[in-house]
């Protein structure tokens, strides 16, 4: 795609770059400053927070915030829930789309068709329109507030299959064909080759997957009503439902909450930014 | 950061398709192991999209309150519904945030993009990392920013604008101004995903329709206009349609940045529907109101699908 880019021949004076780099920049600084001051201000002490005239920088910088947001509430359980979720839910999802997007790509049958029109409907319909009933059913299966009663839901994203689908389908039909004149099963044909070659979709569907279900709420909160159980959004959630918000406390529990993604992102960066998002990547 | 252009985009191409040939006759685990590959996949679609999407219509009829045995009313739910301002205000609150946020989502994000892989701007790396920065922040943290920048008495944006002598401005208190908050904020959680989706987009038209353009002596906006544009026409569709669904089923942000506030001036349809069905534990009438919902989500659809066969066409 980068060779698109290369050796334009532009006639005449070369127009300058200056206009472009400076609007740039500003839109740079727009985008940059509410996550900017929001951590700053995560560093002010309490008496600084609301006390005019405000400074971008801390006067005396603090971490007494962080101090007690972390006492307060039981981040490592946090965590601990919310890293379990993700972890899980996103295995699982790579899992069970690279096996239907697999099956869609490669078998023809008609009932193949009729569940791939059914997976489309899905992307119409968000879960979120039928929730009082989807709720009743997570009741009535036992897993209202359990872990499981998060992530069993969530498995399935048409996302996932679809980017599976279109990637199974420019892999050759000789190489499936040439497995089965070798005796190799459809199932370790599968697991051996295919799901090694699908390798760059299992990881951009993998960051994308853990990036949903870290930042989850609907569910959590809904299926959630143990503390003990609680997801970051939802403890961060009781914070803002207080009547009278700490924001001290608010701005650092909320840094605090970002740290993970962060440190991912700083992780995955060259395959976040440039995945295949023209495969509908939304959840 | 450097050269970060994607491998798995690159593999991701569809290579040149082999020639068709005909297949080999059926064998038995042909039929077999699709079944097997798609069988955890169906029955979680049966428990919890069929299972509930079916349940919701029947207690939609009924008055079940979560408990007991919901008892079956016809009409009444649906009725009342229609009788109800707050669910009025509820839809026409929704409609306006969609029909505003839609155009955010598609312009900002388009434009970025173009600045993004422009040759006339520099530092680009750099600056795709910080237009991408919010795709990290989960709508509650993003809800909990921007409520902290529009603060009425202690928001930074109302601190500077008192520097000019503005205000104090009712970011909060208006309803109407606590909308454009809320637009504000979804667009900036928004614009880096809908901004990738436009880079990849941009990247794949072919350089010699540009350069053709160039010698027929069309240049900047005209030639934007004239080329690029008609070739993203499938991305405009994907991300019209993904930003309409996501308008229409926004509720985390809201949550955390005004609560549907002030009063229930901002409430949009899934918060109503999660207010009445759960807060007030009326599953019957919530029910209603999501089958309304799924209505308009199904006609929308419809609709956009409409448009993009006239597109390809």
């Amino acid at each position: 795609m980068s060779s698109t880019h290369t050796a334009a021949p532009v006639r005449g004076k070369k127009p300058s770059v200056v206009p472009g780099t400076v609007l740039l920049w500003v839109l740079v600084a727009v985008y940059a400053f509410p996550l900017l001051w929001f951590i700053l201000s995560s560093f002010k002490p309490g008496s600084e927070l609301f006390s005019l005239p405000l400074s971008i920088l801390p006067e005396t910088w603090t971490v007494s915030g962080y101090e007690a947001a972390w006492s307060r509430f039981n981040f490592a359980r946090y965590f601990a829930n919310t890293g379990i979720v993700a972890v899980v839910t996103t295995a699982l999802t790579v899992l069970v789309s690279s096996m239907t997007g697999y099956a869609l790509a490669k078998y023809k049958a008609w009932w193949l068709n009729v569940f791939f029109m059914c997976i489309l409907a899905t992307t119409m319909l968000p879960t979120e329109v039928i929730m009082p009933s989807t709720f009743v059913v997570i009741r009535d299966l036992g897993l209202y507030d359990s872990l499981p009663g998060i992530i069993i839901p969530s498995i399935v994203t048409a996302t996932g299959v679809f980017m599976f689908r279109q990637y199974f389908r420019t892999v050759p039909d000789e190489l499936l064909e040439a497995a089965r004149i070798d005796g190799v099963g459809e199932i370790r044909t599968f697991f051996s080759i295919m799901l090694p070659l699908a390798k760059p979709m299992a990881v951009t569907l993998a960051i994308f997957s853990f990036q949903w279900r870290w930042n989850d709420y609907i569910w959590p909160l809904l299926v959630l009503n143990d503390p003990n159980q609680y997801t970051l959004q939802i403890a961060l959630r009781s914070i803002v439902g207080a009547d009278n918000i700490d924001w001290s406390v608010l701005l650092a529990a909320s840094v605090i909450s970002l740290l993970p993604m962060i440190i991912l992102f700083l992780i995955f960066q060259r395959q976040i930014m440039s995945a295949d998002m023209n495969s509908g990547l939304k959840d | 950061m450097t050269a970060s252009t994607a491998e798995p985009v690159e593999q991701a191409a569809p290579a040149p398709r082999p020639p068709r040939r005909r297949r080999p006759a059926i064998r038995r685990g042909q039929t077999l192991a699709p079944l097997i590959f798609i069988a955890a996949a169906v029955v979680l679609f049966a428990l919890f999209f069929v299972w509930p999407g079916v349940f919701g219509f029947i207690y939609s009829l009924s008055n079940y309150r979560g408990f007991g045995t919901p008892e079956i009313i016809g009409f009444d739910n649906y009725t009342r519904l229609f009788g109800d301002p707050e669910f009025y205000s509820a839809l026409a609150r929704t409609f306006l945030f969609v029909g505003l946020s839609v155009p955010l989502h598609y312009v900002i994000p388009l434009g970025l993009a173009v600045l993004l892989t422009t040759r006339l701007a520099r530092g680009q790396t750099v600056a795709r990392a910080v237009f991408f920065f919010p795709w990290l922040i989960s709508p509650i943290v993003n809800g909990v920013i921007w409520r902290w920048l529009f603060g009425e008495n202690f928001g930074f944006f109302n601190y500077f604008l008192s520097i000019f002598g503005i205000g104090p401005v009712q970011w909060q208190t208006n309803g109407e101004l606590a909308l454009v908050v809320v637009l504000i904020a979804g667009t900036w959680g928004g614009t880096a995903f809908t901004m990738l989706l436009f880079i990849a987009a941009l990247r794949n038209i072919p350089q010699s329709y540009l350069e053709a353009a160039a010698i027929d002596g069309a240049m900047g906006w005209k030639r934007f206009r004239t080329i690029t544009l008609p070739l993203l026409a499938p991305t405009t569709f994907l991300v019209v349609l993904l930003t309409t669904i996501g308008g229409m089923k926004e509720f985390a942000m809201i949550q955390a940045l005004n609560g549907g506030g002030p009063g229930t001036e901002n409430v949009l349809m899934v918060q109503y529907i999660y207010r009445t069905g759960f807060e007030r534990g009326d599953i019957g009438y919530a029910s209603a109101a999501s089958m309304v919902l799924m209505g308009i989500l199904i006609v929308i659809a419809l609709i956009q699908m409409r448009f993009d066969r006239k597109d390809v066409q």
